[in-house]
């Protein structure tokens, strides 16, 4: 990278700048070779098509220039009469039928490698909702939301942004190095792809299937990713990444869930014994709306348009609350409106619920307890 | 008949009579100009749509566009490409020439011809109104993935699967009118294998059009039904499957991008020649060709879908059909550069976007036989890389190849030769630009940037800038394009009956302009004109 275009101002610099030459630009013009042996082998391939191509332009570009040359009337003022040749037809047709089988063939080998799922040390299920991850560890019955975590300011260019503008998440996925990982990829709404180029994986999430796929990475370190198939409105913000780690730290991570899990669960029950007053709740549920409900709802609780309706003096949000409470934990079915409540707990929807029935002109003075969600789960 | 006289003073009112001729006529010189007028109008509008874009893409971050509404004009700029650019385009190059190069006095059905046209303008217009309706546009992609369109698209999805129909209607119309007149009005004593390459391309390119708009017809009725009558037959939670909405999209989309290509095959085929003096090398192999590529189009649609969950079997199968249409394909390559080859050539303008045309569409498919490697593509696909390979084919693949026919056939149209020096500026400022704007998408692609996203990490910002500055230049061009043509109708040297010195054909028999009637009584053909 060699700038961060925060600002127009740095963007037209680097504009500027262009004339002199940079290397990483060079860099940054080929497919990754990945970490993984399957990235590397589909590197490779890809190496050869390019190869392949490029010669046989050449040679194609290079007659065509040559003629253009050789054949302009100011050289060749008569022109020839032939128009037929069976042979060379027949030539032109077997040669590029002969080099396509031999693209074939490595090609073939790497795709039945790519399908092989079988004999995996763990799995994990990855499920696609708009526009997080959920995670599950099946052998291990661990599971959570991945949600990107770029601040809002830094897209909306009132900070500078970030490294990792973009390509960070809350709570990555943890894997162990050298295990072959199968993922299970499927989605709650619409279409999805789960896709990290280090290890050439990228298998579409698809409600109602759910698809396959594996990787076993040598390497520990951080590697990133992009949700790759259009999945509506935030589709641009929806990263992936993966924290690899050695097999024995993995397990002991896997042991701090457990015991986090625990903690939550513990959390929650204090959180249901306590009644919380409304100055409690109110920072809380304007950091969650922010992070979850802003997206759409807007952080003024204005909205956008009809799809996506305004919160401020809306029938439900000054309606009642048992419709209001439905309408965030259960969602609305075909619509980007989900259901909140397998992904957050009894306090933060109960938070929500009074941030939206307190803010903007609403003025209900009402305040939800945790206690109340957790009877209306 | 004082009642009578009335009306007819009332015709004779200079802007209602304007409107009654174009609204009533019949004759497909008329019409195939009102279709390329059309095309060239929506080509400003999705263009315009295409540089917006390219303006939120500048930079990272949000800055003109929010998310909610750049899906919606990423939407309607494929949507109005493809279908009321490129498609028009071709048809009103045929409605002009096809009659003209087989001697026939008009198309077989001309009252069809006049309502496959009018209904493309109410079609667009009702598409393009959804920009402004309650819920926004159309978000989900020229390609319409259900259940992002169905269950969850907005309430004006409605209007754009009834603007489907119409666009369906009038190009199915379009084709039974093309194979009719084809097949019936050639002059007495031409053969199919005497017929110029542009008519033997629009003659495939029409059964594919009758064979895969039925199934576009079908599965946005399909989507309709899921959306208001309770079918699901995309919904898996209804039992349906969203994967079968992909298989039948795709059945249509893939010979789709072959009828979006075969019409300007058949151009470089005119065009070559002529500027090359010299016969088209391999006429025979050169239909056999395209002939090949419209059957080979039916079974390789599963390339659209290879990270879907294919079953390896499949995969397979639709990788080896679709490297195989390289063969053909680059038969076709060989024998332009073949017919190139010995010739004399002069580079007019029509013959320098031909040229253009043959080498990017090649690097169109060089990028294509890339994609068909399936490990491979499992990183192509859905990236930059493959913005970068069908921008390639389609823009100066299908758009110089409908560039290069306008300034072949201008002055017949219209009596007027262009500026050949505007002509030849117009074609390497396109040149750069089209280059400049697509071919770092390659390279974004392969680094890892996703389609159809409005803002992107910082890794991908330079060779964005690129491509953004290259789709402002190339805007210029084309508002450059529109003065020429402008300024050729309204005047320029008179051209002559033949135009070209080493043009054959019969469009170049009859006088420039063409009047509006032509081969009232066919020409006889003894010799066989190609």
């Amino acid at each position: 990278m060699t700038s961060c275009p925060g600002r127009p101002k740095l963007g037209l610099m680097t504009l500027l700048l262009w004339g002199v030459p940079q290397l990483s630009l060079a860099a940054k013009m080929d497919m990754r070779p990945g970490v993984t042996e399957m990235s590397v082998r589909i590197q490779q391939i890809h190496q050869m098509g390019l190869w392949v191509c490029t010669v046989i332009g050449i040679i194609v570009f290079g007659a065509m220039f040559y003629t253009m040359f050789a054949h302009r009337r100011s050289r060749n003022q008569t022109p020839a009469t032939f128009s037929e040749s069976a042979l060379v037809e027949f030539i032109w047709t077997l040669i590029p039928i002969l080099i396509l089988v031999g693209m074939a063939i490595p090609t073939t080998n790497a795709l039945r490698d790519i399908e092989d799922n079988d004999n995996s040390d763990m799995t994990v299920l990855i499920t696609a909702s708009q526009w997080k991850w959920h995670y599950q560890y099946l052998d291990s019955g661990i599971s959570y939301y991945s949600n990107i975590a770029t601040p809002q300011e830094q897209i909306n260019n009132t900070e500078p942004k970030g490294e990792h503008y973009l390509l960070e998440v809350d709570y990555p996925l943890v894997l162990p190095s050298n295990k072959k990982v199968r993922f299970l990829v499927t989605a709650d709404d619409v279409i999805h792809s789960w896709w990290v180029p280090d290890f050439a994986v990228k298998q579409d999430a698809i409600p109602g299937f759910i698809n396959e796929a594996w990787a076993r990475i040598p390497v520990t370190g951080t590697f990133r990713g992009q949700c790759a198939e259009l999945c509506g409105l935030d589709h641009a913000y929806m990263p992936i990444v993966v924290e690899v780690r050695p097999a024995e730290e993995f397990d002991a991570w896997i042991e701090d869930q457990r015991i986090a899990a625990e903690l939550a669960g513990e959390a929650a029950v204090a959180a249901r014994a306590k009644t919380w007053a409304m100055d409690e709740l109110l920072p809380i549920g304007q950091e969650v709306f922010f992070k979850h409900c802003a997206t759409c709802h807007e952080r003024d609780g204005m909205g956008q348009g009809a799809k996506y309706p305004a919160l401020a003096g809306s029938a439900i949000a000054t309606g009642e609350i048992v419709d209001h409470l439905d309408r965030v934990m259960n969602g609305k079915a075909d619509t980007e409106m989900q259901a909140w409540a397998p992904q957050l707990s009894d306090l933060e929807i109960a938070a929500i619920i009074t941030f939206e029935r307190n803010t903007w002109g609403n003025d209900t003075g009402d305040i939800i307890q945790p206690i109340t969600v957790y009877e209306a789960r | 008949m004082v009642a009578d006289a009335e009306t007819v003073q009332k015709l004779r009112h200079p802007v209602l009579a304007f409107a009654a001729r174009w609204l009533f006529t019949t004759n497909h010189k008329e019409i195939g100009s009102l279709y390329l007028w059309l095309s060239f109008t929506l080509f400003f509008i999705a263009g315009g749509m295409a540089m917006f874009m390219r303006l939120e893409l500048f930079e990272p971050g949000i800055q003109f566009i929010d998310p909610l509404y750049y899906n919606q004009i990423l939407t309607l700029h494929g949507l109005v490409m493809v279908f009321g650019v490129v498609m028009p385009a071709f048809v009103g190059l045929a409605n002009w020439m096809i009659p003209l190069m087989i001697g026939a006095p008009d198309m077989a059905l001309p009252r069809l011809n006049n309502f496959s046209f009018w209904i493309l303008p109410f079609a667009f217009a009702m598409l393009l109104s959804t920009l402004f309706m309650e819920g926004g546009a159309p978000n989900f992609g020229w390609t319409f993935y259900a259940p992002l369109s169905t269950t969850y698209g907005p309430p004006s999805t409605d209007f754009f699967i009834l603007g489907v129909h119409m666009m369906g209607i009038s190009s199915i119309m379009g084709a039974i009118n093309i194979i009719v007149t084809i097949v019936n009005l050639r002059a007495p004593g031409m053969k199919y294998m005497q017929m110029p390459l542009f008519v033997w391309t629009w003659f495939i390119t029409a059964f594919l059009l009758i064979m895969v708009m039925p199934v576009l017809a079908g599965v946005v009725t399909m989507m309709l039904t899921d959306r208001h009558f309770g079918t699901s037959f995309f919904q898996a939670a209804g039992g349906g499957d969203p994967v079968l909405f992909q298989h039948i999209f795709w059945f249509f989309g893939h010979p789709e991008v072959y009828i979006l290509i075969l019409p300007g095959f058949g151009i470089a085929s005119q065009i070559i020649p002529t500027f090359a003096r010299k016969k088209l090398f391999g006429y025979h192999s050169m239909v056999y060709a395209t002939i090949a590529i419209a059957a080979l189009s039916f079974v390789v649609w599963g390339h659209h879908m290879f990270t879907t969950g294919m079953p390896l079997f499949a995969q397979m199968f639709i990788m080896y059909a679709t490297m195989l249409i390289a063969v053909p394909t680059g038969v076709k390559v060989f024998n332009w550069v073949a017919t190139m080859w010995g010739g004399s050539m002069t580079f007019e303008t029509p013959m320098l976007f031909a040229i253009g045309f043959v080498m990017m569409f090649t690097i169109g498919g060089f990028s294509g036989v890339m994609l068909a490697l399936v490990p491979a593509d499992i990183q192509y696909h859905d990236t930059y890389f493959v913005v970068a390979h069908f921008h390639y084919v389609l823009y100066p693949g299908a758009i110089f190849g409908t560039m290069a026919a306008v300034y072949y056939w201008l002055p017949k149209w219209c009596g007027h030769m262009y500026d050949e020096r505007l002509g030849k500026i117009h074609f390497w400022a396109a040149t750069i630009a089209v280059n400049l704007t697509f071919f770092p998408m390659h390279f974004t692609g392969l680094a890892g940037m996703p389609r159809r996203i409005p803002d992107y990490s910082l890794q991908f910002t330079d060779f964005n800038m690129m491509s953004s500055i290259g789709s402002w230049l190339l805007g210029l061009t084309q508002i450059f394009f529109l003065y020429i043509v402008i300024k050729t109708i309204r005047g320029g040297a008179k051209a002559t009956d033949q135009v070209w010195e080493g043009a054959e054909g019969l469009e170049w028999t009859i006088p420039s302009p063409a009047p509006l009637h032509t081969f009232e009584t066919p020409p006889v053909i003894t010799d066989g004109h190609k």
